[in-house]
């Protein structure tokens, strides 16, 4: 009874639903990047194409500031995770299972399952602790910089930098191993030399997400900051709640934009290749 | 097995650990052990002025749903602290069977494109997902606010005469959360879509079965792991949101997230901000453990 | 090849925090100042002259700013508290009190700011600026009396859904208090009760209890708000329909004040600063900004003109016997504000 035109996989307004999707997810973002342009400062009159407001957030020594801030914070971050991270997944995978592994994989994923505003409250805490027992002791110089936000980022930014990385050493064919190991290469030659270049686009990707993580965090940073600290994504909560202007919107677009630089290349580098 | 195999499996199991000890070292210090912290700070008495004094108390625990009247120190059921939960609860669950409905779709849309085309869908759909969560509530805020895209549209259209006041209400952040947390949702409804046979829904109609009928029968019963899993990153974040409902709630419609930054600052109860954040935690330990005993019940399935 | 680049990059980051670190040595300043207050220009002007850079850190309440000093590892060097704070952040030792030696133009503080009973002798702080706290009221919207806190305690009908209220503790309560017949830091059950049940039932009809009036009413997403006379001023520049009501039960004066906190890491460059805002030039630069009155006599030749006609900042006659400036409460009657204050934020 099935008319050759029937189509087994539509579902009716699936695909209708599926397209409002997608414009009502880009259409608040349009509309911020639009209004980054806008000439006037009202967020809703167009008042004709300008770049002022990119001009002013750019000579904004605070957006300047808490940018470079972030910039490091998240390269430090991405840097160290994925370093460890790589190490973890080295540790936890093609080996037989032993005893405290699912221990292991529970501390590397619990980042992803706290929720942040538990994470952040703890170590707001915590590190108030130890900042106060340095400056007894007499190391108060130890209790600035930006040290603590780069411990707190690396953290959260290892389940990240773990995931693409173990997913590719899994997919990682032996054989290759098993060859060089076959020519007489020690393990750390192999590791050098067959393991690791092979790995590499994992570690890439995972040090890319692991960045972009580090860079758009808002809450934990928000609690683990101390005096003039502001990274971009918390001085944008800070002026949200007072100002409005269109500088935020060139902010925002500016950040935007990095983000998918930095994921199209990702995506570029984990396309399964055909 | 032969001793030099055992020898072999121990050192196996001496470098997995010997590897993963950097990772846990960080994520000791600044991830799993603060929150022990936390729970020790949960059983202690507040500051004057803020901060802790190291006395024990369960005043914390206590005062998740009972406080003190002012006035006549009696203790009673803290209606306010009710009120929070509740509306948190009650938008976790809204956001969540929300984006479902419209998520479903779209993850089914996106699988059943051709290959070729469908790594762009992709790409479209998670470029929302890894755009930071402030600029994105900043956009709805934009979008919600009295002279945003909404009343332009609407006012513009000529369906209202004055512009709907949406912002600072309830609505406001179930909307926020809904369009942050959207691709949370498609992502794992996709991966479980992905696998799904296209044959069998051709059995099905076949059997004379309809649509809806395919829909319900077939699709949602095999896709149930990815529902389950688009649930819970949707429910778990949205039930801890901080940022969405602080833009859009304009101060008054607090949420768990808030509540608790609350007793950070000018509440200066620190263990009760501690007791919360647990109790944050707990029910988030729960609904994993649902996740995994429904998952692992669902891969038993033929 | 992709290693070689994240070398590059660590070098290049590693360069980057050198160099930054290499600017502190020039002088560098951690200021925690309230949002929206200090004049970029005058930072301006500061590194000009002494080559130090000020780094400004907003915060929006005065609770906050005390509990984030108080968990400690802050990193600022001065914090600008209002007048009440002063004497809770002296009295637990969060700050010092200042070397006055150092600070030659410590004499130019006008007479009338000199010796204030938060702190007599202005030891342990300097004047900022200083104000009131009324209601700013679009009167396009309501065009009623606007001179009573019953404009945001019982909302008239044009006003409900859109008032807000700042949610700064101590001047709300303090204004609810006045209302209902008590005084500031009363301890007197009867009057607290009546402040609680009142706030409580007028919180649904404001829209929110949130910062950033300045920029919300000049944009008219709220149409009122509890709110500071300067920033008042700064919306009614925007908005002309705005008018600043002074409530004749009583309204709250308040002065924010620049200390000097002990874990200070740049005394010098604190004592440089302060010297430096000391001045009248300087602290007219400061009030043009924000655009409140400050404490330094001589500054007036410097200040907008503007300023010295508006009705937000030079407190007409009728209304200055109703202001109250908040006295330093006692432990007790703070624990029930606080209460208070705790309850109505839920």
């Amino acid at each position: 009874m099935a008319e050759r035109g029937f189509q087994v996989a539509r579902l009716p307004g699936f695909a209708t639903t599926a397209v409002i999707v997608f414009i009502a997810l880009y259409l608040p973002i349009f509309t911020l990047v639009a209004y980054s342009f806008n000439a006037s400062t009202s967020l809703a009159v167009w008042g004709g194409f300008s770049l002022d407001w990119y001009a002013k957030a750019w000579d904004n020594s605070q957006v300047k500031d808490a940018t470079i801030r972030s910039l490091i914070i998240a390269s430090f971050a991405a840097v160290i995770s994925t370093t460890v991270a790589t190490m973890a997944a080295l540790g936890t995978t093609r080996r037989r299972a032993f005893k405290g592994q699912t221990f292991i994989y529970v501390m590397i994923n619990q980042p992803l399952m706290v929720p942040e505003i538990v994470t952040a409250v703890a170590l707001m805490i915590v590190f108030g602790l130890v900042k106060v027992w340095l400056t007894s002791i007499g190391m108060g110089s130890l209790t600035t910089g930006l040290g603590y936000l780069i411990l707190a980022h690396s953290a959260f930014c290892i389940p990240f930098a773990y995931l693409p990385i173990r997913a590719r050493l899994e997919g990682m064919d032996l054989t290759l191993e098993t060859a060089a190991a076959d020519l007489y290469a020690t393990p750390w030659q192999t590791f050098r030399r067959v393991t690791l270049p092979l790995l590499a686009p994992g570690m890439i990707a995972g040090a890319m997400l692991a960045f972009v993580i580090s860079l758009d965090d808002v809450v934990i940073t928000e609690f683990v900051k101390s005096g003039g600290q502001d990274t971009l994504p918390t001085y944008m909560l800070g002026q949200m709640r007072r100002q409005l202007t269109p500088e935020i919107n060139a902010v925002s677009t500016m950040l935007l934009g990095l983000t998918v630089v930095l994921l199209t290349a990702f995506f570029l580098l984990t396309r399964k290749k055909t | 097995m032969s001793p030099a195999e055992d020898d072999a499996i121990r050192a196996s199991a001496r470098n997995g650990w010997l590897l993963s000890t950097p990772a846990l070292v960080i994520l000791t210090l600044a991830a799993a052990g603060p929150l022990l912290i936390v729970v020790v700070y949960s059983f202690l008495s507040p500051g004057q002025h803020g901060n802790v004094v190291w006395d024990f108390s369960t005043d914390g625990w206590v005062g998740i749903l009972w406080s003190k009247d002012i006035f006549t120190e009696e203790w009673a059921l803290a209606d306010a602290h009710l009120a929070i939960f509740w509306r948190s609860l009650w938008l976790s669950l809204m956001t969540t069977a929300f984006t479902f409905l419209v998520g479903f779709p779209t993850a089914w849309f996106i699988a059943t494109r051709p290959a070729k085309e469908r790594a762009l869908w992709l790409f479209l759909i998670t470029i929302p997902f890894w755009t930071n969560l402030l600029i994105r509530t900043y956009a709805i805020n934009e979008v919600l606010r009295k002279e945003g895209l909404m009343n332009t549209v609407l006012l513009g259209l000529g369906i209202t005469d004055t512009p709907i006041e949406v912002l600072y209400t309830q609505t406001a952040i179930f909307i926020g959360m809904t369009y942050v947390y959207l691709p949370l949702m498609v992502l794992p409804l996709f991966a479980a879509i992905d696998r799904f046979d296209m044959k069998l829904l051709e059995a099905g109609y076949d059997l004379y079965a309809s649509r809806m009928q395919v829909l319900r029968r077939v699709i949602l019963p095999i896709v149930k792991p990815g529902i389950i899993a688009g649930s819970i990153l949707v429910f778990v974040p949205s039930l801890g949101a901080y940022v969405t409902p602080r833009v859009l709630g304009g101060g008054k419609q607090m949420m768990i997230g808030n509540f608790i930054e609350l007793q950070f600052l000018q509440g200066k109860n620190w263990p009760l901000g501690a007791a919360l954040s647990m109790l944050l935690l707990m029910i988030v330990m729960v609904a994993l453990l649902v996740y995994v005993r429904y998952a692992n019940k669902g891969s038993s399935h033929g | 090849m992709k290693r070689l680049a994240m070398k590059r990059l660590m070098t290049a980051t590693a360069l980057l925090m050198a160099t930054t670190g290499l600017g502190s040595a020039e002088g560098v300043l951690q200021l925690y100042n309230w949002g929206n207050y200090t004049s970029p220009e005058l930072l301006e002007k500061f590194k000009a002259e002494t080559g130090i850079t000020v780094t400004v850190t907003d915060y929006d309440s005065n609770d906050v700013a005390l509990a984030k000093i108080e968990a400690g590892g802050h990193g600022f060097d001065l914090v600008v508290p209002s007048a009440n704070y002063v004497t809770i952040f002296a009295d637990k030792g969060l700050t010092v009190p200042l070397d006055l030696a150092r600070l030659p133009s410590h004499a130019n503080i006008a007479p009338e700011w000199k010796d204030v009973a938060w702190d007599p002798g202005r030891t342990n702080s300097i004047p900022w600026q200083w104000g009131s706290v009324g209601i700013a009221v679009d009167t396009a919207v309501y065009s009623g009396d606007i001179n009573t806190s019953a404009v945001w305690l019982e909302v008239p009908d044009e006003l409900k859904g859109k008032i807000n209220v700042v949610p700064e503790m101590t001047d709300v309560i303090s204004l609810a208090t006045l209302y209902y017949g008590g005084e500031p830091c009363s301890e007197d059950l009867e009057v607290l009760k009546k402040v609680r049940d009142g706030l409580l039932a007028a919180k649904p009809n404001w829209i929110a209890m949130d910062y950033g009036a300045t920029e919300k009413m000049s944009n008219k997403d709220w149409a009122a708000s509890v709110n500071w006379n300067g920033s008042t001023m700064r919306i009614r520049e925007a908005l002309p329909t705005v008018a600043y009501g002074y409530p004749k039960e009583g309204y709250t004066l308040w002065m924010d004040s620049v200390m000097l906190l002990k874990d200070a890491q740049n005394v010098d460059e604190a004592y440089t600063f302060m010297e430096f805002i000391l001045k009248p030039e300087n602290a007219a630069m400061i009030s043009n900004f924000a655009k409140y009155a400050n404490g330094i006599a001589g500054s007036e030749p410097f200040m907008d003109p503007a300023m010295a006609t508006a009705p937000e900042v030079v407190i007409p006659e009728e209304h200055k016997a109703n202001g109250v400036f908040l006295p330093v409460c006692s432990e007790k009657a703070r624990e029930y504000m606080t209460a208070i204050w705790t309850e109505l934020q839920k």
